[in-house]
């Protein structure tokens, strides 16, 4: 069972981050759960400050852009 | 730090070179075919008189809109491939550990290429306390960033050239700088939230993402649509009012109001965009229109810029990692600078 992380406090980009990341679940046919991380501190001890940031089991995989569903794929699969 | 990479996925339906060698060469066309185009379906098609006010409305409003929309798509593309270079991540590496007047140089200059919005104001705020970046340095670099605006950039560029939109940047630069420097003499740490202190130096190693070039592109191309779509209404209602002070406003009243000789005009339009807060892109089509009145470049700077860098949504989201005192400094300086353009351009402007 995989985790994933949505990195940000609520704006557009991290809710289309949040859609994309479930689509790619789909797509790569893989258990995993996705969650959002709103708090700005937690979101501070990442280490990112552009949002929205992606976590994948507790490694930042990508921040500041919205990756395609098929990467995110990718790296589930990974 | 961490590198990852990803492998590569196919973006596009044709090859990348051949992608960006078509839509360049379909902006050029598009670019040098709009201004007849426009003409043509105003006065020979519509059938309507050179030189009345409806029709040099209208004639105004099939001009703008697209050369407006060809000018955004393009420059912005650019500007945000180039931008995705700077991240904010990146920027915080290189100013930790510098001084506060070698910091707040470097944090204004870096204010401009850096990808900011106000949603992600507060993380980076945060990203850079954490860090150990003086408090003056880190306004250093808030105050350049929505200075120095990228679709401000767009017009002055497109419209007027490259000179005056280096002096617009270097403007904006140097208001950052004092107001950095400023902020740090001032000794305002205590006005900081506490939980921010708490925080510093518990983050982990910068992360570092790898992208390839399509990456890059493919993202810049997505911002622009994005950033095009949800601008668009406001920009047709901005070309539309644009088109009624181009085709009815009388060039009297506006030169009156705004004019050299009106000592007030710069303070008077700033706070009239204080409580107006837009995207720069939808005020483009108006400004354009008040310079074609007669209102003097740094008047109609100073209104473009109030509107779009005194934000008031931006100050209360920062209210969570700042207290009032600390906002409203940062908001004079902000106004100030605003002023001091608005003056600067009038007089190099003549």
């Amino acid at each position: 069972m995989k985790k994933i992380e949505v990195l940000g406090p609520g704006c557009a980009n991290c809710v289309r981050l949040e859609k994309v990341a479930r689509e790619a679940v789909e797509m790569a046919g893989v258990e995993a759960e996705v969650v959002k991380v709103t708090d700005y501190g937690a979101i501070a001890a990442y280490g990112i400050m552009s949002t929205p940031g992606l976590v994948i089991d507790g490694k930042v995989v990508s921040y500041g852009r919205i990756p395609s569903a098929g990467d995110i794929a990718l790296w589930l699969s990974e | 730090m961490t590198t990852l990479s990803l492998r590569a996925v196919r973006r596009f339906h044709l090859p990348l070179k051949l992608t960006v060698a078509v839509s360049v060469v379909a902006w050029l066309i598009a670019w040098f075919l709009e201004a007849p185009l426009s003409d043509w379906l105003t006065f020979s098609v519509f059938g309507l008189e050179r030189g009345s006010h409806f029709g040099d409305a209208i004639a105004f409003f099939l001009l703008d809109v697209p050369k407006v929309l060809l000018l955004l798509l393009g420059i912005i593309t650019v500007v945000t491939l180039i931008r995705g270079f700077f991240p904010p991540e990146k920027v915080r590496a290189a100013l930790a550990g510098r001084g506060n007047v070698a910091g707040s140089v470097a944090a204004a200059s870096f204010g401009i290429v850096t990808p900011f919005c106000s949603c992600s104001a507060v993380p980076l705020f945060i990203g850079f306390v954490e860090a150990g970046i003086p408090l003056g340095v880190t306004f250093a670099f808030l105050i350049s960033s929505p200075m120095v605006n990228e679709v401000a950039l767009v017009l002055l560029w497109g419209l007027f050239g490259p000179g005056i939109a280096l002096v617009y940047m270097a403007a904006g630069l140097t208001v950052a700088m004092i107001g950095g420097l400023v902020i740090g003499r001032l000794r305002m740490e205590r006005y900081v939230e506490d939980y921010v202190w708490a925080l510093q130096g518990k983050g982990p190693a910068m992360v570092e993402v790898k992208l390839t070039w399509e990456d890059r592109i493919h993202d810049a191309w997505a911002y622009t649509k994005d950033l095009v779509k949800r601008i668009l209404p406001y920009l047709m209602i901005g070309i539309g009012i644009g088109a009624l002070i181009h085709g009815y406003a009388p060039t009297d009243l506006v030169a009156a109001i705004g004019g050299r000789s009106n000592p007030f005009a710069v303070p008077m339009v700033v706070l009239i965009a204080l409580p107006l807060y837009s995207n720069a892109a939808g005020t483009i089509p108006i400004v354009q229109a008040l310079l074609g009145k007669g209102m003097p470049m740094g008047t109609t700077l100073a209104f473009m810029m109030a509107i779009t860098a005194i934000s008031l949504p931006e100050f209360i989201i920062l209210r969570r990692v700042i207290k009032w005192p600390l906002i409203a400094v940062f908001a004079t300086v902000v106004t100030i600078g605003v002023l001091f353009v608005g003056y600067l351009f009038n007089f190099l402007i003549a």
